[in-house]
């Protein structure tokens, strides 16, 4: 069941991806990153068309993919995750900043697409939705948002304050989480969507990051912004559990993607340094025992071992995901792994580099800077560590905080 | 897994908790594994299972992935357990794919009989450079024989082998030859005194100018095919390494859900959760990798770089885990009433001993 190694049909798309991410992608990684919140133009020819059609054309929303995939009923065995995290992978290879800026696939576009009403997916499935969770007093614990929504006659009135959004500026629509009952704790929790151009709706200021700077993240203040009614994503009622339950099942599907994308900047990291140690001469054939060898070379195969057990811990969520068993726990292994590896990795590289992997000239430093978000988003490596823990020994989060 | 790797696990899983979880620590005080233990882990067949069945086996097809997961299982009890019962299959197997003829019906019946055959593999050499890919014991053509020289360590169960099979240089090649017991300057040493595998008897043995007959060759004239015997072999040791690490964990696991300090169970700290979440993931890790060369294999592809790539990662993890065992179960960690000490011992030969099982 678990995929070792990849169906010809995922690997033919990879191939796909490849090339994108070394035709479209690579050529102005370092461009971007130097232009912080210019917006990258080359990447319009990835927008998708303005009517909705043809979702198979945008392999980087493979959240809107799975949904038609799964109306169609195809006999054989489905591998939609499992060629959702290889397409990441060999985008974020490419470039991880520009991936997380393909237009029209935010983090909000998978919401909508996974919990959204026909008519809301009719009205705003096309539009480039960003996500607003994080707020300055609520980050992992997103169960403490302060935002707040208020129904007045038919519109819902927004109030609070915003950070950390991707594609702030770029987007066209924001999913904002907000609070219809704060006595209600997490069952309280919904998703609204909020047009660009509302008023009380404001972009305050786009932040200077450490890497993915070709991403613009930005932070929004709700000031009795007023929405209509019928813009609450899913389901109104307030359900004890269920309703945010439904909202973290979303990761449990995001969560190997973002360790695909820690997977992509490491393997391009990992390249390049056997690039550079090949061009010295350094003989890397797995010939000889790694005991026997120097330590760089050691250094070099334990690298390349930690890369392959993260793509496996990878693989294994999103095959469970298609089989349509449960994978909480895997999915949360796979980013705790993958985090941490690909940290440890674009570290370790530039290292191993010196000069060349503190120079502007190579990708090499801006990937070491760009993966560390991985280890961050979605749920930090520590969390992550917590929900295994507590998945493993079936403890709640009040038994192990 | 598919229906029959299941059931192949749930038998063997049955086999180690009725005669090995509970008696590991017995084995090694009295630095022995009992011949009637090994016996019922010969009498499944897994090792036979893929010779002819007028030879003596089953005839069925080669599983790497079926084998892994009977080695993890075997070592999920005890490393020691596990390799003595696998052994001969470290002499079955190269002859399967690359004995001759006449290698086949000579050796296999003998190998493939109903009572627990004595044969073994030496291979590990006692020197701190050791490199399987770069062995130092050599073997020298000399009319119709060749004459192997060098030492070997780590060479489990010779005194009672009536056939050891033995890795040497030939030509700047790795090769296998059949060294019959009594051969003339083959000597066997005192028995080895190891960090672990207190249980398995292992001896140096030394090769003085020992003659062996040509046919003795794997493969005849040609040799055999040695990288593919050492990637079989790394696969097994991962798969072993696989097992001790989730026996170290779960068994820590288990220990810290129940240890209460400071009025609550020790898993309520983060840190001690954060280990437990590290070792889970890692044995998780270890397992797709021993798969997922093995199944290359499988698909009757080249699988040397995984093997390699697998043997190093479990090696080194394997550390990392089972001290983590020993590390969370304290004090009562390092007593040798408890078994993760002993997990901790035998998990530091994985990156270390090459060959002593194969898929």
């Amino acid at each position: 069941m678990i995929s070792l190694e990849l169906p010809e049909s995922v690997e033919k798309n990879r191939q796909g991806m490849y090339n994108l991410a070394k035709d479209l992608f690579r050529p102005i990684a370092r461009k971007y990153d130097a232009a912080e919140h210019a917006y990258p133009k080359e990447l319009d020819i990835m927008r998708p068309p303005p009517k909705k059609a043809d979702a198979e054309k945008k392999p980087e929303a493979p959240k809107a993919e799975k949904k038609k995939v799964k109306k169609k009923k195809s006999k054989g065995p489905r591998y939609d995750n499992l060629q959702g995290v290889v397409n990441i992978e060999e985008l974020c290879w490419g470039d991880l900043g520009l991936m997380l800026t393909i237009p029209g696939a935010g983090l909000g576009n998978a919401a909508i697409a996974a919990v959204g009403t026909p008519e809301q997916q009719e009205k705003f499935g096309s539009k480039w939705a960003a996500m607003a969770i994080t707020e300055p007093e609520a980050g992992s614990d997103s169960a403490s948002v302060k935002a707040t929504a208020v129904l007045d006659n038919d519109e819902w009135v927004l109030n609070g304050e915003k950070i950390f959004v991707t594609a702030a500026e770029r987007s066209d629509i924001v999913v904002v989480w907000a609070s219809i009952d704060p006595s209600a704790g997490k069952a309280g929790i919904k998703s609204f969507i909020v047009e660009k151009g509302t008023p009380g709706f404001k972009l305050e200021h786009l932040e200077h990051k450490l890497g993915i700077r070709a991403s613009d993240t930005g932070t929004f203040v709700l000031k009795d912004c007023r929405i209509p009614k019928e813009n609450l994503l899913g389901n109104p009622e307030i359900k004890k559990d269920k309703g945010f339950a439904g909202v973290m099942q979303t990761f449990d599907n995001t969560r190997p993607t973002v360790a695909a994308m820690s997977l992509g900047v490491a393997r391009a990291a990992l390249e390049f340094t056997r690039e550079k140690l090949e061009e010295k001469g350094l003989v890397l054939n797995y010939d000889k025992n790694p005991n026997k060898g120097t330590a760089l070379e050691k250094e070099y195969y334990m690298m390349e071992a930690n890369l392959e057990a993260m793509r496996l811990l990878i693989w294994q969520a999103a095959s469970l995901a298609d089989a349509g068993i449960r994978n909480s726990l895997q999915a949360s292994m796979c980013k705790a792994k993958a985090g941490k590896a690909a940290t440890i990795i674009t570290q370790k590289c530039c290292e191993l580099l010196g000069p060349l992997g503190f120079s502007q000239k190579h990708l090499l430093e801006k990937w070491m800077r760009d993966v560390k978000i991985t280890d961050i988003f979605e749920g930090t490596g520590q969390i992550q560590h917590l929900i295994v823990a507590r998945q493993l020994m079936k403890l709640s989060s009040k038994e192990l905080k | 897994m598919s229906k029959e790797q299941k059931m192949i696990k749930k038998e063997f899983a049955k086999l180690v908790k009725d005669l090995v979880t509970e008696n590991a620590g017995e084995m090694e005080d009295k630095q022995e594994i009992p011949l009637d233990s090994v016996q019922k882990a010969w009498e499944l067949g897994a090792s036979v299972s893929m010779v002819s069945e007028d030879l003596g086996g089953f005839g069925m097809d080669d599983s790497p992935i079926t084998t892994a997961i009977i080695l993890e299982e075997l070592a999920y009890g005890d490393m020691a357990f596990a390799i003595a019962t696998t052994l001969p299959s470290l002499l079955i197997s190269p002859i399967v794919s690359m004995g001759t003829e006449e290698q086949k019906n000579k050796y296999l019946p003998l190998f493939c009989a109903e009572s627990y055959p004595a044969c073994t593999l030496a291979i590990n050499e006692p020197h701190f450079d050791f490199d399987v890919m770069d062995l130092q014991t050599t073997a020298k053509k000399k009319n119709s024989a060749y004459v192997l020289s060098g030492a070997k360590c780590f060479v489990p169960r010779v005194e009672d082998a009536t056939h050891i099979m033995v890795a040497a240089t030939l030509e700047g090649k790795g090769n296998l030859f059949m060294v019959d017991k009594g051969t003339p300057g083959l000597n066997i040493g005192e028995r080895e005194k190891n960090l672990g595998l207190y249980a398995l008897d292992t001896f140096e043995i030394s090769l003085e100018n020992c003659e062996v007959p040509a046919e003795n060759r794997l493969g005849g004239n040609m040799g055999c095919d040695f990288s593919s015997f050492v990637t079989k072999a790394r696969i097994g040791m991962s798969a072993i390494g696989t097992g001790i690490s989730r026996a170290s964990f779960e068994f820590a696991m288990n220990y810290a859900k129940e240890r209460v300090q400071f009025g609550e169970p020790i898993v309520h700290k983060q840190s001690v959760a954060f280990m437990i979440a590290e070792m889970a993931y890692e044995v998780d890790a270890m397992r797709l990798m021993t798969w997922q060369a093995a199944s290359r294999l499988e698909a009757g592809k080249d699988a040397f770089r995984e093997a390699f790539l697998a043997k190093l990662y479990v090696g080194e993890q394997t550390m990392r885990v089972t001290d983590f065992g020993v590390q969370l179960l304290g004090g009562h960690g390092y007593i040798r009433e408890y078994p993760v000490e002993r997990f901790y011992r035998n998990g530091r030969g994985i990156s270390i001993i090459e060959g002593m099982a194969t898929v």
